[in-house]
């Protein structure tokens, strides 16, 4: 038995050339912001935003990682045991803000995944925010703008109605692949929810 | 509160036998870690939310997380001192240990992955400006696997302290950075290993922003005489303890 688990410590204002260098630095990215492979089934979609802090400020040097489902609701991850996903779609995703603030991830729209009741959640993506001046990352969830399942998700219904809008990226018009667009908020008017998980 | 009543199984091969397992992720853990809002480190001040987290039950997608194989590491991404022509400057010390549970329990073939400053306490990142050299034969970032113990080795440079601007003569203890994944997303880590002993720990906000003195010393690594190899480098331990917890183990056979 352990006797506690090693606290989280921030990432420090130096986490790029060491988690997402992103050929900028000499060392090789582990994991980067496209999670779409070339067997995936499943709408492609960008979630892109920018991330600010108390004072409104974007924040430069985040790292932005999510975790989801595939497009039939599955997690490459054999501890999921109700069904084998049927590609190489891994489901994780890192990207470090850019100098205003700008993340993106490009993936696949999740399908329904249900709760521990087996209830069915709404299509979302599970996002941890990490940075400079974090000591703990941050956990939120993304849903998605127009999707009718957002009303009686159980996750959705815990929270406060009138800060629902800060976890739903709306869907913006345009060709190509479907873009939603969600900023975090750390701190200050419309605050990002964030879960206790 | 039943908050972490969420669970699944996990089947792993463990002395021969298959064990099914089913992993809670009590919040009550994360008691250990600093809170968000640390005065002190001035960065955090407005970085941190001021509207309490809320409460939820973990479903499939907090209780999951990402698998690897081996091909996110190459062979010698565990040791940072042969990456470059030569080697680079500093004393060359060997840092390894344990990722465990919070039972104890080796998490096995997890990604490791860790970055640093040099012997002089520079970092390469362009945003770094400390005045003291780069060295060309150092990155300082790595990864590795554990194994199928969860044990975990680099070899690297022991980094130097650092000047930072949060207060008056302020500097970093010696530390290098780490992350790690475990069972689920929600046992993501990233924290700093310190090295046993450092002065600066008294007036280190980030370090003492860990207020419980035990959790604090958890993040201290052990120098390791017994891994310490003669005539080429010291050995430091530093196990990690990931959150999970075994609630209900069960023997399928």
């Amino acid at each position: 038995m352990a006797e506690g688990i090693t606290p989280s410590q921030t990432v420090g204002p130096f986490i790029k050339y060491g988690l997402t260098p992103n050929g900028q630095y000499d060392w090789n990215d582990a994991f980067t912001n496209n999670l779409i492979t070339s067997d995936v089934s499943g709408d492609r979609i960008r979630v892109e935003g920018r991330v600010f802090d108390g004072e409104g400020q974007p924040v430069p040097d985040c790292m932005l990682e999510i975790w989801q489902a595939d497009a039939q609701g599955r997690f490459s991850d054999p501890q999921d045991k109700r069904a084998l996903p049927n590609s190489s779609f891994k489901g994780f995703g890192r990207c470090g803000t850019d100098a205003d603030g700008h993340y993106s991830f490009d993936t696949i729209k999740p399908g329904v995944v249900p709760d521990p009741d087996g209830k069915p959640q709404a299509p979302h993506i599970l996002l941890a925010v990490f940075g400079r001046g974090m000591l703990v990352q941050l956990y939120t969830r993304i849903y998605f703008g127009g999707e009718g399942g957002n009303d009686s998700d159980p996750v959705l219904a815990l929270v406060p109605a009138d800060r629902r809008a800060t976890l739903i990226a709306a869907r913006e018009a345009g060709s190509g692949n479907t873009v939603y667009r969600l900023d975090i908020r750390l701190q200050g008017d419309n605050e990002t929810v964030f879960f206790d998980i | 509160m039943v908050r972490d009543g969420a669970r699944r199984l996990l089947t792993m091969r463990e002395d021969q036998q298959e064990v099914s397992m089913t992993f809670t992720y009590p919040v009550t853990s994360n008691a250990a870690h600093p809170a968000s809002l640390s005065p002190g480190y001035k960065s955090s001040v407005l970085r941190a939310p001021m509207k309490p987290l809320i409460p939820m039950r973990h479903t499939l997608t907090e209780l999951t997380g990402p698998v690897y194989g081996h091909e996110t590491v190459r062979e010698h991404d565990n040791d940072l001192t042969i990456q470059h022509k030569s080697e680079p400057l500093g004393e060359r010390i060997i840092v390894h240990g344990h990722v465990q549970d919070e039972d104890g329990r080796g998490v096995p073939n997890v990604l490791v992955e860790l970055w640093q400053a040099n012997a002089c306490g520079r970092y390469i990142h362009v945003r770094d400006q400390h005045p003291a050299p780069l060295d060309p034969n150092f990155t300082g970032a790595g990864r590795t696997q554990s194994d199928a113990s969860g044990y975990y080795k680099f070899i690297t440079i022991k980094p130097g302290a650092y000047p930072w601007g949060n207060h008056h003569n302020a500097w970093r203890p010696a530390h290098i950075h780490f992350s790690v994944f475990g069972h689920a997303f929600i046992s993501r880590l990233v924290t700093q290993m310190y090295f046993p002993g450092d002065p600066l720990f008294p007036f280190d906000p980030i370090f003492n922003a860990v207020t419980d003195e035990k959790a604090r010393m958890r993040m201290v690594s052990a120098f390791d005489l017994e891994s310490t190899q003669p005539e080429w480098a010291l050995a430091y331990r530093f196990n990690i303890v990931l959150r999970g917890r075994n609630a209900t183990p069960m023997e399928n056979n």
